[in-house]
């Protein structure tokens, strides 16, 4: 095959290209003509293809997410905001934590172990490339109903998939979400978030400056994996009319990238790269277009140079291939050698494949003719901005006006009955059989993981300074009212880790959504952003990165809007952590909040197939005095646990089966106390010397705190309502392994 | 009787972390003859008689549904006596 060089795109302007296929739009291969002044090259095409592509150009959310800029409040924890491959955040003690959520949605759907595999491959690269060792990860995942066919293909790959690669990178996996709706059917949520340290001066940047300096391409070699499938496979609505685009799966090496984390860690200990990125979508394309636009915007690049595994790949195929386990670095020329020493102790390949020019452009060439001249800035980040046209969906309007009937129960034989039935549904149930494949503890700095409020590592061994991370969503609520739904998800997470006793710090995010097409689902997205960014001003939490999923659809009917937000916290002691499960017999039991008869969006309505009318108003001033509450009251509480989720029978059922401590609660109006998901609400467990105490915080926060019950006794009762824990137990954990029998 | 083998072989253009492995490890141990290694899995399905033209759809099936994963692997079947 010919060469498709510059001189020949200059001679040849009518050569057709397959612009179409690559995904292109006829105005966005007009702009590159225009920018290029000629023809792109085959070259050229597939990077402008690849980086113009939703997943990578953000074109459809970019307009949307500088609110996030616009609206972030003072923070002096942050060191690194949004822009740079992570967000880095100051804890103290001159360490900084570095963390973020990515989506693997589509590649998991078609892939599911590879899919799940090398999306947490893909995300610890990002964690690492801030200069940071990894030290833990978390999987929120979203599936089809948990009987369905498809779901029962794609969730034991997946679950699989994420211990697989993680559990061999030794990575503790602390948390997550796993859930279950109807709209995930052919459209699985694989997030996956990974969190990691270093001290304050160990923080690298994505950024190739200083003319001569080299570029070395590191980690494993080149092959055919995933060319295009960041443009074909997160860009396009999984359609059954159109044949479906090649699968173009990226299969992953975790004990290559293992010692790629460790390689990479050395290096950036002796001081050798001035800017770092790792290759994740887009691969070359992307780290060589982003490392020359960040920096002075010159660089060469010798496209032969680079090592193949598969020698018959085209240059394109080359920039495009999203081959695992890869790194790109910018080295001073009298640092090269022991750079490559050090890759070479690691058994790592890596070579030098160019270099950083004064120029303005990015020169990639291959056999020695040139084959890219290109702005980097116009393939990075001068992508096209859309500005979809949204409007509000009919169906918010429709089920505003529906009148939610679902049947409550009454007689204590009914409430026993909703109990059992509330604490087997898939999405409530216990989730050991999923989370018993991944590793928690490796590194032996767990301190909480799955299934606590938050998990929670340490990270001093003297000063036992640890963070805590969690992740939630409640797409039901985002479905009826996508502004409050994603405040209430930060709200949610934001209480979990002060559930746990730390304070939160920082917010990730992971926007999973439809078309960016349908002016519905952009109406969804808009709100989403709005929310989320009134919110996090209205909190002082600073948001440090994120990423956005669209195309999350099947058809005309697109997933639930589902905003899965992280937040971050600090604890000083994590031996002071609180943890989720009653501690003794003989405690008393107090619930934190209010509980409101509104049952839109709960577990217990979406049991009866309803979805509600309106969600809950977010009280955002509440959530934070009741952060405050939390953490003041943290030394009294023997235990603690958000009601969210299946309400207050979930947190109970949850408390009293932990450590296997019963309990005896009294209820008023019983069937709105158990199953309403009010948020803003946990339930805590303290000594009964500690009474004047929480109701002096009450007072200071101006929180309710209400006494319910007390620990103890093999059962869980309430009011007449007698369930052994044993039957309780059974209930709860059969659902999982029966599921996958 | 006679046995019908499923040979099960990822996709060239996918990567084989195991093959590459004994590729590697192939050379410490003195054997400089390979220039690479794909490695892949076989099944052996007896069954009694000579195999109709029914079962051998069968186990095509099969191994596209259950021995093989085709959107990584292809495979081959033979007949050995």
């Amino acid at each position: 095959m010919k060469l498709d060089t510059v001189a020949n795109a200059t001679a040849n302007p009518d050569t057709p290209q397959p612009w179409v296929e690559l995904g292109l739009k006829e105005d966005e291969y007009a702009r590159i003509k225009s920018i290029l002044g000629r023809r792109p090259t085959a070259s050229e095409l597939a990077m402008y293809s690849v980086m113009w592509s939703e997943h990578c150009s953000y074109k459809s959310s970019k307009v949307h997410l500088k609110q996030f800029g616009e609206k972030a409040p003072k923070s002096d924890a942050l060191l690194v905001g949004i822009g740079e491959n992570a967000g880095v955040v100051d804890i103290g003690q001159n360490y900084a934590v570095t963390f973020k959520v990515e989506s693997h949605n589509h590649p998991s759907f078609v892939e599911p172990y590879q899919g799940a595999a090398t999306g947490v491959g893909g995300i610890v690269r990002d964690i690492l490339t801030m200069g940071a060792r990894p030290i833990a990860v978390m999987d929120p995942l979203r599936f089809g109903l948990a009987d369905a066919p498809d779901t029962r293909r794609v969730l034991p790959g997946i679950v699989a998939g994420v211990g697989g690669y993680g559990n061999c990178l030794g990575l503790p996996n602390i948390g997550g979400e796993i859930v279950f709706d109807e709209t995930y059917a052919g459209n699985p949520l694989v997030n996956a978030l990974c969190v990691g340290v270093m001290k304050h001066e160990d923080i690298k940047l994505a950024k190739a400056h200083g003319a001569g300096n080299l570029v070395v391409l590191f980690g494993a070699k080149t092959g055919g994996d995933g060319i295009g499938g960041v443009s074909v496979l997160a860009s396009e609505t999984f359609n059954e009319a159109k044949p479906t685009k090649r699968p173009s799966v990226q299969v992953g090496d975790p004990f290559a990238e293992k010692v790629l984390i460790e390689c990479c860690l050395e290096i950036f200990k002796a001081d050798l790269v001035v800017g770092i990125q790792d290759l994740g979508g887009a691969g070359l394309s992307c780290a060589t277009s982003e490392l020359a636009s960040a920096g002075s915007g010159g660089m060469e690049i010798q496209l032969d140079k680079v090592p193949l595994r598969d020698p018959s790949l085209s240059p394109e195929e080359i920039l495009m291939s999203e081959s695992q386990e890869r790194m790109c670095a910018i080295v001073e020329p009298s640092k090269v050698k022991q750079f490559l020493a050090i890759c070479k102790k690691w058994d790592v390949t890596a070579t030098v494949i160019g270099e950083v020019t004064s120029g303005e452009r990015l020169h990639i060439s291959f056999n020695g003719e040139l084959i890219v001249d290109v702005p980097p800035r116009t393939v990075a980040h001068d992508g096209p901005v859309y500005n979809r046209p949204i409007e509000k969906p009919a169906y918010i309007a429709e089920r505003q006006a529906v009148t939610i009937n679902i049947p409550m129960p009454t007689s204590s034989t009914e409430v026993k009955a909703a109990i059992l039935k509330l604490i087997a549904a898939p999405n409530i149930a216990d989730k050991s059989w999923v989370t018993s494949q991944y590793d928690k503890y490796v590194q032996g700095n767990s301190v909480l993981a799955q299934p606590e409020d938050s998990g929670m590592i340490r990270i001093d061994a003297e000063t036992n300074l640890g963070v805590a991370v969690s992740t939630d969503a409640n797409a039901r609520w985002s479905y009826l009212d996508p502004y409050e739904g994603v405040k209430l998800a930060l709200a949610e997470s934001m209480r979990n880790i002060a559930t746990t006793g730390a304070k939160p710090l920082a917010v990730t995010n992971c926007l999973n959504f439809g078309s960016p097409e349908d002016p519905g689902v952009m109406w969804q997205f808009a709100e989403t952003v709005r929310g989320l960014a009134d919110a996090c001003l209205e909190l002082g939490l600073p948001v440090t990165g994120g990423n956005v999923s669209f195309y999350n659809q099947t058809g005309s009917v697109a997933i639930l809007p589902t905003p899965v937000i992280g937040v971050l916290g600090v604890i000083q002691d994590v031996r002071k952590r609180t943890k989720m499960g009653f501690e003794k017999a003989g405690q008393d039991i107090y619930l934190i909040g209010a509980v409101d008869s509104n049952m839109s969006g709960s577990e217990w309505a979406y049991l009866h197939g309803e979805i509600g009318n309106h969600a809950p108003k977010s009280d955002l001033a509440m959530e934070a005095r009741l952060v405050e509450l939390l953490l003041e009251g943290q030394p009294i509480f023997e235990s603690a646990h958000d009601v969210s989720n299946g309400g207050l029978a979930a947190t109970l059922a949850e408390s009293a089966l932990k450590n296997n401590i019963g309990a005896k609660v009294e209820l008023e109006n019983v069937a709105v106390a158990l199953f309403s998901e009010t948020p803003g609400r946990v339930v805590v467990s303290i000594n009964e010397s500690s009474t004047n105490s929480i109701i002096a915080l009450a007072g200071k926060y101006q929180i309710p705190v209400t006494k319910i019950g007390m620990t103890g006794g093999s059962e869980l009762i309430i009011n007449e309502t007698h369930i052994s824990l044993t039957e309780l137990s059974k209930a709860h954990t059969e659902t999982f392994p029966k599921l996958s029998g | 009787m006679a046995t019908i083998v499923v040979e099960v072989m990822l996709k060239p253009e996918i990567l084989d972390p195991q093959g590459q492995a004994v590729a590697s490890a192939l050379p410490r141990l003195g054997f400089n003859f390979a220039k690479a290694v794909r490695q892949g899995k076989r099944f052996e399905i007896e069954i009694d008689g000579e195999p109709t033209p029914a079962q051998i759809a069968q186990v095509e099936d099969a191994a596209h549904k259950l021995l093989s994963n085709p959107v990584i692997e292809t495979y081959v079947i033979k007949v050995e006596k």
